[in-house]
């Protein structure tokens, strides 16, 4: 009882400081929306309208048709037409241009004659996404013979799962749930807890009856709050402008975020106990950020990566989390199914609840 | 309230921070009821042996008990009974006055009807009521210190720690701040508080002088300008920078204190004729002043102990090199 009233006091204070920190309320609020609207409009993995510039030496009807047909596809943006491979050699160079294409003069033999390439792309390759959507280029009809175009058809039918008009924002939203509660979690506690250690509170606290877990408990409550917050403004910008689908219950969304959001909340104490500074604490943050971001698969597919990033991955609790969310909202997977990412989840919690209760002394040496 | 004749009893309190020795093999006897003074200078192991009583830092060697109860095993029953104001303020600036004190009564558990009670009584008592709704942050000094004293007392604790309370405050406030403290000791309290002032330390009933972590005297402060090892002539001269010129240089002066156009001389005890001594060496230097001896106040006591402890300590070096 007397348990309860403690905590009830911490978290009544916690609330009141909040509701007054107007930088902290800002960000709350503000982190969501600039990172949906950042992620979901800028990150595009389905690029369109490279710039390009082409080289026909050919001239023919068939040359035209061809060049035509690729601008059709909307993949590339033709600004140029170059006099020669060296001046599309330069153009690439000067870095103008990510995709040339080279028509030879002999391009209409070479489609009749089927033996040899017709054409040849230039393709800056520095950058893979870029790569990977010049290949979409080769797969262009050419019109000119019908026979033939049957003939190239691939025999493999591709089946667009869960995202058929391959936006980005399907993948990216859902992701950006667990990096927005990752960054916002871990750094509002470590930060909270820290700057009472700067500001001298904490020595006034420790010198009450308040016991640690009571501490730790009502400063972790009024942060689940803002987590859930932070969750429905994601999800319904996602939804209603993003056209983001929610296929899964909302009930197990909400349990997967609330599991998430405590799960980061105890990481965030743990590193609140471990720096002494609000500057330390936030180096801390981004120390687990970063690697959260690129290894959790939010970025880059977790299957694509090495042995050992892998590894690494897989104690980070995003990787966990993305895997639950993405499974919940864009393939209506029942949270049972996904019960060893839970447990991977609870485990985590748990571990870093006790690391920080255990570390948080209430003395001061 | 008078179930212990000492509220505070500490032996050989003694602690390290790596090679630095903070308080060193510190013996302590507070009685109850009484307000008690540490006396020393910034860094002298103050603060540390405070925490150390309050059972927020494990004494490296030696042992404290307070209210009976010893303050490595008990510190968490200790924290009901005792009330401490931290150096800094530590309550939270951005909370306004009521809600600081209804923050505290809370996590003290008095229960609900008694916590609106005691803050509106202390709002009264400290003069607060009419900025229950201000910030604490945006509080004066004087202000703020009260709010942390009212907050200290709040759950009405049978021992007051209290370390330098009067750093941040005007010389009226701190007046009336120390008339609170004889009021709290009246009825019963027990005060601890530290400071560098050497007025306040007089209004102590017992005070401790603490010097690079070493208790060097201790007793109420009329005691302790009769048993001081050194004795005091006061030199009223028109100059006293030449005055201060002429005896700088006699080795059994230990040290010379000037306020205003006096002198304070310190000499140790056993130094016989020393007003004799004093007037011979002006006069060798052709100064005209009035010489006298007179009762040491406390910041004698304090210049003396301190002194004493340091030509001690060199003399112990000067040894130490000589052997080597």
């Amino acid at each position: 009882m007397k348990s309860l009233l403690r905590i009830f006091a911490i978290m009544r204070k916690e609330f009141l400081q909040l509701s007054r920190d107007r930088l902290t309320f800002g960000m709350i609020v503000g982190i969501p929306l600039i990172q949906l609207l950042m992620f979901g409009y800028a990150i595009n993995t389905d690029v369109r309208n490279l710039s390009a510039a082409y080289v026909d030496e050919a001239e023919t009807h068939l040359s035209r048709q061809f060049v035509s047909e690729l601008t059709a596809t909307q993949v590339i943006d033709l600004q140029h037409r170059a006099a020669s491979l060296q001046e599309l050699n330069a153009l690439m160079d000067a870095g103008r241009i990510s995709i040339g294409i080279f028509i030879p003069d002999d391009f209409d033999r070479r489609l009749i004659s089927r033996s040899r390439e017709i054409a040849q792309l230039l393709v800056d390759g520095t950058d893979p996404i870029i790569l990977g959507v010049a290949q979409q280029l080769t797969a262009a009809p050419i019109a000119f013979d019908s026979q033939q175009q049957a003939n190239q058809q691939s025999r493999i039918l591709v089946r667009n799962y869960y995202n058929p008009e391959r936006r980005s924002a399907v993948n990216i939203v859902p992701g950006l749930v667990g990096v927005i509660l990752t960054m916002t979690m871990v750094l509002f506690t470590a930060v909270a807890i820290v700057r009472e250690r700067e500001r001298g509170n904490l020595e006034f606290l420790i010198n009450t009856p308040v016991k640690t877990p009571e501490l730790m408990l009502g400063k972790i409550f009024p942060y689940i709050v803002i987590g859930l917050l932070q969750l429905i403004i994601i999800l319904s910008l996602g939804r209603y402008f993003f056209e983001v689908p929610i296929r899964g219950e909302y009930l197990h969304i909400l349990l997967a975020s609330l599991l998430f959001i405590a799960t980061n909340l105890s990481l965030g104490l743990l590193m609140s106990t471990l720096a002494t500074t609000q500057f330390q604490a936030m180096q801390m943050t981004f120390f687990i950020l970063l690697p959260s971001i690129l290894l959790s698969g939010f970025m880059f597919p977790f299957d694509g990566m090495p042995p050992l990033a892998q590894a690494i991955a897989e104690v980070l609790p995003l990787t966990h989390f993305n895997r639950l969310i993405r499974g919940i909202i864009l393939r209506g997977a029942d949270i049972l199914t996904m019960w060893d990412e839970l447990v991977a989840l609870g485990v985590f919690m748990v571990v870093a609840l006790v690391l920080s209760i255990a570390r948080f002394s209430k003395r001061l040496d | 309230m008078a179930d212990f004749d000492y509220a505070i009893q500490a032996r050989g309190l003694t602690k390290q921070f790596g090679s630095l020795v903070a308080v060193n093999n510190v013996d302590l006897e507070v009685p109850t009821g009484k307000i008690y003074g540490f006396l020393g200078p910034n860094g002298c192991g103050k603060s540390t042996t405070i925490r150390m009583l309050c059972g927020l830092l494990t004494p490296t060697s030696g042992s404290a008990t307070v209210l009976g109860l010893d303050t490595r095993k008990d510190a968490e029953a200790l924290k009901q009974k005792i009330g401490y104001m931290t150096q800094k303020f530590s309550l939270f600036e951005d909370l306004t006055v009521r809600e600081n004190l209804e923050f505290v009564s809370t996590i003290y558990t008095l229960d609900g009807p008694t916590r609106k009670v005691r803050v509106a009584e202390l709002l009264a008592e400290f003069d607060l009521a009419d900025r229950s709704k201000q910030f604490a942050g945006t509080l004066s000094g004087g202000q703020k210190q009260r709010l942390a004293l009212a907050a200290a007392t709040l759950h009405r604790p049978s021992i007051l720690f209290l370390d330098e309370p009067t750093s941040a405050v005007d010389p009226q406030n701190r007046r009336d701040f120390w008339e609170t403290l004889f009021e709290l000791a009246d009825q019963g309290a027990t005060i601890l508080v530290s400071t560098h002032y050497m007025d306040e330390a007089a209004r102590c009933h017992n005070l401790a002088i603490l010097d690079q972590g070493v208790k060097v005297a201790d007793g109420s402060p009329k005691q302790l300008g009769e048993e001081i090892s050194s004795q005091v002539i006061e030199v009223v001269a028109q100059d006293p920078n030449a005055a201060r010129n002429s005896l700088c240089n006699e080795p059994a002066i230990t040290s010379i204190t000037q306020l205003g156009i006096r002198l304070r001389v310190l000499m140790p005890k056993r130094q016989s004729n020393a007003v004799q001594l004093v007037q011979n060496k002006l006069a060798e230097s052709g100064i005209e002043a009035e010489v006298e001896a007179v009762f040491p106040d406390l910041e004698d006591v304090f210049v003396a102990v301190t002194e004493l402890r340091r030509l001690e300590e060199a003399g112990r070096q000067k040894q130490r090199g000589a052997t080597a």
